[in-house]
């Protein structure tokens, strides 16, 4: 560990929309289920409307997001590949409690793993759209006749609701995934500052190929 | 029960005004009593069992109340557009007495609070019926039985001609500030659903009435008559036994604004409760909204052998009125016959419901329903099926699949951590 350095991984704005996005993703998480019936806190109502605030709320960090992902090329970072994608999980799955390094270390240009990769694009990509998507259908339920639509509400209410199931799997292994670092807490760590402390900055045969 | 074979009650207020035997021809317009709609002193009051008429020289209602006759000449002179006084000295009292048939509307409505009713609440919009009630030559607005109340749901800023007035008249489709999500429910809901969250909220309504039990008498040998704890009789020897409640949630039901009605020459089938009116809409009907009902609930007298209902004479001084000599089979016998039907001598008590739609004692918008009213498990729609309600509906095996994905990751992510920690400890 003594050959530990420090580079700058997430710029101010990756920070923002992570943080962002964890607060959005969380309370509409709670709302939702509220709104689905599984218990009350808010109140039917103020949950309808906090679910349908940070709707939009989302939508346009979405955009930005997207536009930053394009003009910073950072869209990269998310091309999927499945060199090492074995490995990383067969080091979660077995690896890491033997205390073996991981197969692939961040570094400025790789700054994440194969299976981050592929979850986030995912995520980005199919998820996130998905939830926004079924969830304006939801919405815009009463707008459906006039755009000649006749279908009807329980499809797109049942879709919606497993795309926040799923997402809530998702942020329960996300946010251990973050205890997998170093120390427990310095993926989070690095997520405020920026800085994430890597033991190697050489790149990777396979980043260095795309 | 009807009308027929019991005229000289019911028309006191039904038409027959002046009705002595079955000669009295109910299309002439001329038998309608003008005073009763118009006059405004107060005073000018029928004899109950008068057919409509007042009383020539004093007389006594069954040894109870007085009756004076009019002073003609103030009560003709003081004539004017009716007011609630007017109006609801007939239906506030349908049925018999004070709140028997409607849940929403009974005598509170005289002086409603603003709580009770804010059109009719002189603090609220001060409205008389007629504010509504829109009236053409005599042609009133707003009967609800086989037509609807109105066809068209317009606002008057579309149309200031609507001629059958209804909420969306003066409150339009979107009554509710722009972008609610309220709005968006006026196409499923009606008004009143959320907007007359109880009936009946000052007096009480009479919720069941069972004429199985009618005919005991008192140690005098005249009908007994037991008081209840809403002040309302929950016993009377005449008709039987009663439930009377105070504020009664309605029950709902897909609405087009029609009814169909039992007829007494239908065969129904008293398996499950006979439905005297049958509530017509549906989901899937655009003109159908959820609507607020009082179901009056109860048990009549029906024929076991032709299979239909039974009207009694109830009504009258010969022997065979039941209030006359409390038998039953007289007087089926001479109520069916009053209607030119069959009784075949076989009856029994059978399971009844009438559906009486709710549109009075709108509530002030902030005691309005909630979402969790309705948007819940056991809400107030529980039992309308077919659609998907949001915070009611649920797929349990979804759920199912998803708690599970859960729980699941959470026990793996807590096994992981676990067998991390132990392990890194082993390893020192």
């Amino acid at each position: 560990m003594e050959k530990n350095e420090c580079i700058y991984l997430y710029t101010r704005f990756e920070r923002f929309w992570h943080w962002a996005q964890a607060l959005l993703v969380l309370i509409l998480i709670l709302t939702g289920l509220e709104i689905h019936g599984t218990y009350s806190l808010l109140g039917f109502e103020t949950a309808f409307s906090v679910h349908n605030f940070c709707a939009w709320t989302w939508l346009v960090l979405y955009v930005f997001i997207l536009f930053w992902m394009a003009i910073t090329e950072e869209w990269k970072q998310y091309i999927p590949t499945f060199q090492k994608l074995f490995a990383v999980m067969w080091y979660y799955v077995y690896g890491i409690f033997k205390g073996d390094p991981h197969p692939v270390p961040k570094t400025a240009r790789v700054k994440h793993n194969p299976l981050q990769r592929l979850t986030y694009l995912g995520i980005v990509s199919f998820l996130v759209p998905f939830q926004l998507i079924t969830g304006y259908l939801y919405y815009y339920y009463n707008a459906w006749p006039q755009l000649g639509w006749d279908w009807a509400l329980r499809p797109v209410a049942l879709l919606h609701t497993a795309g926040g199931f799923a997402m809530l799997v998702f942020l329960i292994v996300h946010v251990y995934m973050t205890t997998t670092g170093h120390s427990l807490s310095a993926h989070i760590k690095s997520m405020f500052t920026g800085w994430e402390e890597v033991e190697d900055t050489a790149g990777h045969e396979w980043e260095v190929k795309s | 029960m009807n009308i027929k074979g019991n005229e000289a009650r019911c028309t006191s207020c039904h038409a027959g005004y002046g009705w002595k035997d079955d000669s009295f021809d109910f299309s002439d317009e001329t038998k309608i009593d003008c005073l009763v709609c118009h006059e405004q002193t107060g005073t000018y009051k029928k004899f109950p069992s008068g057919a409509g008429h007042p009383v020539s020289e004093p007389k006594k209602f069954s040894g109870k109340e007085m009756f004076y006759p009019p002073d003609w000449n103030r009560v003709a002179q003081s004539v004017g557009r009716p007011q609630i006084e007017n109006c609801g000295i007939c239906h506030f009292y349908g049925g018999g007495g004070d709140g028997v048939k409607h849940g929403d509307l009974d005598s509170s409505l005289f002086h409603a609070s603003r709580d009770l009713d804010v059109h009719m609440s002189p603090e609220g919009g001060g409205f008389t019926c007629t504010r509504c009630h829109t009236t053409k030559a005599h042609f009133i607005a707003g009967r609800c039985y086989k037509k609807p109340a109105f066809t068209e749901r317009k606002s008057l800023i579309d149309d200031d001609m609507v001629e059958r007035i209804a909420c969306v008249s003066c409150h339009t489709e979107t009554p509710h500030e722009p972008g609610s999500k309220r709005n968006d429910h006026t196409d499923k809901v009606a008004c009143q659903s959320c907007h007359i969250p109880e009936f009946a909220r000052q007096n009480p309504t009479k919720m069941y009435w069972d004429w199985s039990t009618a005919g005991r008498m008192n140690e005098n040998g005249k009908p007994l008559v037991k008081k209840g704890d809403l002040g309302k009789a929950v016993y009377h020897g005449k008709k039987g036994s009663f439930r009377w409640e105070n504020n009664v949630v309605p029950e709902y039901f897909w609405f087009n604004g029609t009814m169909e009605y039992k007829l007494l020459t239908d065969t129904v089938d008293p398996s499950e409760s006979v439905k005297l009116n049958k509530i017509m809409g549906s989901r899937d009907d655009p003109r159908s909204r959820i609507y607020p009902f009082k179901v009056h609930r109860g048990l009549m007298p029906y024929d076991l052998e032709n299979k239909t209902m039974l009207s009694p004479k109830l009504f009258g001084k010969e022997k065979e009125a039941y209030w006359k000599s409390y038998d039953w089979n007289m007087a089926l016998e001479a109520g069916m016959e009053a209607h030119g039907l069959d009784f075949s001598g076989e009856y029994t008590f059978v399971e009844t419901e009438y559906h009486f739609p709710s549109t009075h004692m709108v509530a002030p918008g902030e005691d309005a329903l909630q979402c969790l009213d309705c948007h819940a498990d056991q809400g107030r729609l529980a039992k309308l099926t077919g659609f998907y309600l949001p915070g009611r509906d649920k797929n349990k095996v979804l759920d199912a699949i998803g708690w599970l994905a859960v729980f699941g990751s959470l026990a793996g992510v807590a096994v992981h951590g676990l067998m991390r920690k132990v392990l890194a400890k082993k390893r020192g």
